[in-house]
């Protein structure tokens, strides 16, 4: 027996983390890590079929269903791309959003999700400033939920949007997902990743597809335990390194109205962050640029690179619409597909 | 007054000493005879009631609760607050002052004591160190101590400013009384609705650091040091980080009289806990990382916490069913902390029953000062609570005394069921009435 040994301490039982009920409701889309690979695989590939099918036909999908926009927040490409998606499928949508609604009075998100239930709404589409909003919607509701942006949580359908994109450029021709389909390809997120629920649903997603994630920014914007966030994610904070690298670059906007008193020098940032044309065609002249947007251009990227060639960001908008469509079918007829698609 | 008999029982009092098989005669609020069975010399014409099998111990005393009055009595009030310490077992409360208005006066202290109050248990309130908690001016404690407050607190608006603390502990050993401080700094953490680290990090959360706890707990305790008066007394409420336990137990061996508690939500829980925004699981200290959890049971396993205490606080359905970051801080535990310290740190962690009791009732009675309660030699109080430690049983939050049910632990499986609870000779709780 070694007496000279420091004692180990019994490992002791604790009680269990109970494993998440969510989603309550197979159609809903509230993390892009509830998606299975197959799942992903259906979204993508029915995006495309939607995409191509006659309009006349396509508008029979969901004739006369019932879907409701609910946005806290404002919001262009989101709300627009969601309400083409919907009407596209001949669903008949309807927009709340806090001005101009009862939330102005004091409604709650559970009494405002159940008077959208009550007026017959099948599915709601949430855009809300509080991260976990779409949680509680779906958990309040349990009608299917589609995360639209929940603070500074997630936005799956962006994250499968740009994945899209990806794939058209990287990986061209892939239908199917698997853990290798993006085995050698590095996507950095690069700025305001603290704040970004872009960033966090694609940390989500891409490394699932064998994705090698980098992120970049300043110590405010990119604390470092983000790195333990998930697998396959990776912080370099020499933006020029992470471009060398990089297939794929993804730009985030400073987000000015989530700083809360965080001072930032944007002229140093700019100096140290920016993607120039320069920068773009000396270090990664092959790569792709995307941008969830809004842009602001002379910010985090110039624009030269925003209209440039390496430029993806109409591209992701364009995908957003067909995403979308596939992402609100499977909300209202995941049942008839037979569960979670 | 009637005379009760707690007959066939085994009376475990560790205050005392005592673990054996004996009767208790408790006349007129008090302990009156203990004897082996069946000695009992004067029990005459009392009422008796058959004990066998269960365990007889000295009341609980919760040194932490919000019980919401004056002023939100749609949370609780003092009577459901107490009839749900009984349930608990508990015989006897500590008031924390952030009420509404604030507990800032002899009148407010003395009113929550009013038998109209309809109390079921010994309600003893902390009155606020500062006038309206805002950390500015001393309240006069002598008379807040002679209207029956048992120590001071600005619970939930920590004490920022140095001078204001050192005044306090100062102002409140003159007359002898604790300071007890949740040590937050406010500053820090505004914003904050879960522990900062990965997990908020991945729900988007706003994060609370670990220092903002620590760095008060070391500032009050520069200044225990800095005052060297034996008699001030410093209780940190609530300790939830390794930092924090760390700077106590450095106190403890310089001498000083600094002292602490422990919630059962930070002795099982952690930030994992949280899930999918469960407000159920947000509190303020949040949960912590597992290394803090481990610090705490640790802490308490080697005698370095003073007390388990439940900083039992009561919201409506409503304000919990809100987004998380506006969902309001706090959960209830008085229903639970027997079931789930026997469950946890007794079966599971091998705890001497007898210890785990004594952090229940010894040791916050001593810490606040109050004279024959956590124990039932011959003389004391007959604050009683009689029980099955060996039982287990599924806690369901509907069927609760309290009028909240903010809690993680529903659904959980309880060690040790309460038979009755007696607080000053009068049955407070009977599980069969």
């Amino acid at each position: 027996m070694n007496l000279t040994a420091t004692p180990v301490r019994r490992q002791l039982l604790h009680p269990p983390v109970e494993a998440s009920p969510f989603p309550y409701n197979p159609g809903s889309l509230l993390s892009a890590g509830d998606l299975s690979l197959d799942g992903i695989s259906h979204i993508l590939a029915r995006a495309t079929a939607l995409e191509n099918l006659d309009p006349l036909v396509r508008d029979r999908i969901l004739a006369k269903r019932r879907v409701a926009l609910l946005f806290y927040e404002s919001s262009t490409r989101t709300r627009t791309s969601f309400e083409l998606a919907a009407k596209s499928l001949g669903a008949d949508t309807t927009l709340v959003s806090s001005l101009s609604s009862s939330i102005e009075k004091g409604e709650s998100l559970k009494d405002t999700g159940l008077t959208l239930r009550a007026l017959g709404a099948e599915a709601i589409i949430l855009r809300h400033s509080s991260s976990g909003a779409a949680w509680l919607l779906e958990s309040e509701t349990r009608l299917p939920v589609l995360n639209a942006g929940d603070g500074m949580h997630e936005h799956p359908t962006q994250a499968l949007l740009d994945l899209r994109t990806i794939l058209a450029h990287l990986k061209a021709g892939a239908e199917t997902v698997t853990p290798e389909t993006l085995a050698g390809v590095t996507v950095s997120i690069v700025g305001d990743i603290l704040h970004s629920r872009v960033a966090r649903s694609n940390m989500l997603l891409l490394p699932r597809l064998g994705a090698r994630v980098l992120l970049c920014g300043p110590k405010e914007l990119l604390p470092e335990l983000a790195a333990q966030a998930g697998p396959g994610i990776t912080i370099e904070r020499d933006f020029e390194s992470a471009l060398r690298q990089s297939q794929a670059i993804m730009m985030l906007r400073i987000q000015a109205e989530r700083l809360a008193g965080l001072q930032l020098d944007l002229e140093e940032y700019k100096a140290a962050y920016q993607l120039t044309g320069q920068r773009l065609a000396t270090l990664a002249p092959t790569a792709i640029v995307l941008h969830p947007g809004p842009i602001i251009r002379g910010l985090e990227l110039t624009a030269g690179v925003a209209d440039g060639p390496q430029s993806t960001i109409l591209e992701q908008v364009k995908n957003g619409v067909a995403i979308r469509m596939a992402v609100v079918e499977r909300a209202l007829l995941a049942d008839k597909q037979g569960g979670r698609a | 007054m009637t005379a009760l008999v707690i007959s066939g029982g085994h009376l475990l009092d560790p205050a005392a000493g005592v673990d054996a098989l004996k009767d208790v005669l408790l006349k007129d609020g008090h302990v009156a005879e203990i004897a082996a069975p069946g000695k009992l010399k004067s029990a005459n014409g009392a009422e008796v009631l058959d004990a066998t099998g269960l365990y007889l111990a000295p009341g609980l005393i919760d040194m932490h609760v919000h019980l919401r009055e004056p002023g939100q009595g749609y949370k609780e009030t003092i009577a459901t607050g107490t009839a749900a310490a009984a349930a608990g077992g508990f015989t006897a409360v500590a008031a924390m002052p952030n009420t509404s208005p604030v507990n800032d006066s002899p009148e407010i202290t003395r009113w929550m004591q009013a038998p109209e109050r309809g109390a079921v248990v010994r309600v003893f309130p902390i009155a606020a160190a500062t006038r309206g908690s805002k950390g500015e001016a001393l309240n006069d404690y002598a008379a807040l101590k002679s209207a029956g407050a048992v120590a001071v607190s600005d619970d939930g608006r920590p004490i920022l400013k140095d001078n204001i603390m050192r005044e306090t502990l100062t102002a409140a050993a003159r007359v002898g009384l604790g300071v007890i401080q949740h040590a937050e700094d406010t500053r820090l953490t505004q914003g904050g609705s879960m522990n900062l680290g990965p997990m908020s990090f991945k729900l988007g959360l706003r994060g609370m650091a670990a220092e903002a706890e620590s760095s008060i707990v070391e500032r009050d305790i520069r200044l225990v040091t800095e005052l060297r008066d034996t008699r001030v007394h410093l209780h940190v409420a609530h300790t939830s980080t390794v930092a924090a336990l760390a700077a106590v137990r450095q106190a403890r061996r310089n001498g000083l009289r600094v002292t602490c508690e422990v919630a059962p939500h930070h002795f099982l829980l952690t930030e994992e806990h949280v899930g999918l925004y469960n407000t159920n699981a947000k509190m303020c200290p949040p949960l912590r990382s597992a290394a803090d959890r481990d610090a705490m049971i640790e802490a308490i396993l080697d005698g370095v916490v003073d007390a388990i205490a439940t900083d039992h606080a009561p919201h409506a359905v409503h304000e919990k069913e809100v987004e998380f970051e506006n969902a309001p801080n706090g959960i209830t535990g008085l229903e639970t902390a027997l079931g789930l310290s026997l469950r946890w740190l007794h079966k599971e962690w091998k705890m001497p029953l007898g210890r785990v009791l004594s952090l229940l009732s010894a040791q916050p009675a001593a810490l606040l000062g109050m004279k024959g309660r956590g124990t039932l030699a011959v003389g004391s109080f007959a604050d009683v609570v009689v029980f099955d430690p060996k039982a287990e049983w599924t806690y369901n939050a509907r069927e609760g005394k309290s009028k909240s049910r903010n809690t993680p632990f529903d659904g959980w499986t309880m060690q040790g069921k309460i038979r009755w609870t007696i607080c000053e000779g009068r049955i407070a709780y009977n599980a069969k009435p």
